[in-house]
């Protein structure tokens, strides 16, 4: 009967994760998909907690009970700390998956040790238990990594930290872990298998930090993609060892929305996974290779408006300046005065603006902008010849030029939005350094393209501000 | 207990499931895909109650209890912040 029980919550529950992701294909259906996820994860609950196996239910009320603790206030955080919380919950995920995969290979030791039937140890199983314990591992502390450089914990570089010979350590520190598993496969018995086991581990955590420490900020959104695939391919690994077909079906979802969003980032950068991964973006680069020295125009707020008040459509160009300055809803506010004058007012989002995929229309929801306002690159891009001004709010590789031709940059090929090919650029930059990338962005010194220097909420705000005292006509 | 093959089955049939669901989201929703898809991940926790809750040794039972609260963050965390963005998605 509890057999039965188990079986059945586990079809309803795989049912319903999988009607969850399909209502997210509409913002109007979308809600929807949140109780059908909820319902499914509280019938496998449920489900499992009844089995007659289990008997420490107080252990199992305390830490669902911390769980909430934890949980509620990470679900609290401003949208703006979204990437961040999204890597932590990758790193809780990988956690997880390690810590039950070490369990069932103690206990599954413990039992042959012990003279007991050590049926589960069969290759297949324990080649799956290697799997989840290494991808868990090196999961939880890589995205522990990337929470650090995203939220600017001090102690982690945000810059991509580089040496001699780094691929090889890397990729040999996985090896040997890989290598020690293999042995243990075979040679699950041996007097040294538990250390051995121990060390895979340990190699699977540090692997976890090697891998992200040459990473920068704006490598970001696939790198949070690539974990995200790991914590789903590390749950369906803990499905194999338990035997559980709820687990891998999950697991099976997660992973490839992971890999899906691992791969739209990719080719929004028109880069490789191993690119990503081992190619240490935004290192220094050589100038470009300018013939003459341009520099920038400076535009006042004064001119700026005017700018915008006499345009037909503006197009806003929204990166990841946009997020720390916190200036969406002083965009809102820009975006209401200019559609109250009869502006129309459009917003360019570029898959890898941001930190995380999606991050810019997160933001821009939040602070209540319709979402049919948000136009994706390749839509908006054939009109932005015919836009009167393009206004970039914190963006910067994703509109530079350089990607078209300076094959020297590591920006070339990706897709830009076609900032420079409005009629009147607007550009509004916290500094007058290079971005992320630490390249030079050379549609900031175009004839048709003013700069306004400033943190991206107060610059907005002094806008906003000329158009509410009606300075001008 | 299932047998291999059934259990590979499942995978790859609930892999092209994933991909075929996953690729129609809107692009709109990616931040709150994955932390929705996180949270339904977060199904670990099935394995966890019964590391946790089973008659095991008490070594092994603390690190079920862990993973149990790790995952039933996620399931918290995701599940909530997933439903936050949403309701912030209006056409006009």
């Amino acid at each position: 009967m509890s057999h039965f029980v188990g079986e059945l919550s586990a079809v309803i529950a795989t049912a319903l994760f999988i009607f969850a992701l399909n209502w997210m294909n509409d913002p109007k259906t979308a809600r929807r998909g949140v109780i059908a996820g909820v319902t499914g994860m509280t019938v496998a609950v449920l489900a499992t907690w009844v089995q007659p196996e289990i008997i420490h239910h107080g252990w199992i009320v305390a830490a669902i009970a911390a769980g909430f603790v934890v949980g509620v206030p990470l679900s609290r955080v401003p949208l703006t700390a979204v990437p961040q919380r999204t890597a932590l919950s990758h790193a809780f995920g990988g956690l997880a998956a390690g810590l039950v995969g070490t369990a069932e290979f103690f206990l599954w030791t413990g039992e042959t040790g012990g003279g007991g039937g050590g049926a589960h140890l069969t290759h297949f199983r324990l080649s799956a238990l290697f799997i989840e314990v290494i991808l868990g591992f090196l999961t939880f502390t890589g995205s522990l990594m990337a929470a650090g450089k995203l939220q600017e914990v001090r102690w982690i570089p945000q810059r991509p930290v580089t040496y001699p010979g780094q691929n090889f350590v890397n990729v040999g520190v996985l090896a040997i872990a890989v290598a020690l598993g293999v042995l243990l496969v075979v040679n699950p018995t041996a007097p040294w298998a538990r250390q051995a086991f121990i060390a895979i581990a340990v190699l699977a955590l540090i692997f976890g930090i090697l891998l992200i420490i040459p990473i920068g900020g704006a490598d970001m959104p696939t790198v949070i993609s690539i974990l995200n695939a790991y914590a789903g391919l590390a749950a369906v690994a803990m499905g194999f060892v338990l035997d559980s077909k709820l687990l891998v079906t999950a697991g099976a979802l997660d992973g490839s929305s992971g890999l899906i969003l691992s791969i739209i980032m990719c080719r929004a950068m028109n880069r490789s996974f191993t690119n990503v991964l081992f190619g240490a973006f935004g290192k220094a680069q050589p100038a470009l290779p300018a013939g003459e020295q341009k520099v920038w125009k400076q535009e006042t707020v004064e001119g700026a408006s005017q700018l915008l008040e006499q345009a037909r459509n503006v197009v806003i160009i929204p990166g990841y300046g946009m997020a720390v300055a916190q200036a969406q809803h002083k965009v809102r506010e820009l975006y209401d005065a200019l559609t109250k004058r009869g502006v129309t007012v459009k917003f360019a989002i570029h898959p890898v603006a941001g930190r995380m995929p999606g991050h810019m229309n997160v933001l821009l929801a939040e602070a209540n902008i319709p979402y049919s306002a948000l136009v994706e690159m390749e839509e908006i891009n054939p009109e932005m010849p015919q836009t009167d001004v393009a206004l970039v709010l914190g963006a910067n590789d994703v509109v530079n030029p350089a990607a078209r031709y300076a094959k020297s940059t590591p920006i070339y090929g990706m897709p830009i939005i076609d900032a420079d090919k409005a009629k009147t650029v607007l550009a509004v930059k916290r500094s007058k350094n290079p971005g992320f990338a630490g390249i030079d962005n050379e549609l900031y010194v175009q004839d048709n393209t003013w700069m306004l220097f400033g943190d991206a909420k107060a610059v907005l705000s002094d806008l906003v501000k000329q158009f509410g005292s009606g300075g001008i006509h | 207990m299932s047998d291999l093959g059934s259990m590979l089955f499942v995978f790859v049939l609930a892999t092209f499931i994933g991909l075929g669901v996953i690729r129609r989201v809107s692009r709109l929703l990616y931040t709150p895909l994955m932390s929705l898809t996180n949270a339904i991940s977060a199904i670990a926790v099935v394995g966890s109650i019964v590391v946790t809750g089973a008659d095991h040794p008490l070594t092994i039972r603390i690190l079920g209890a862990v993973a149990l609260f790790a995952s039933m963050t996620n399931i918290v965390s995701g599940f909530i912040i997933t439903d936050r963005m949403l309701k912030m998605f209006k056409k006009q």
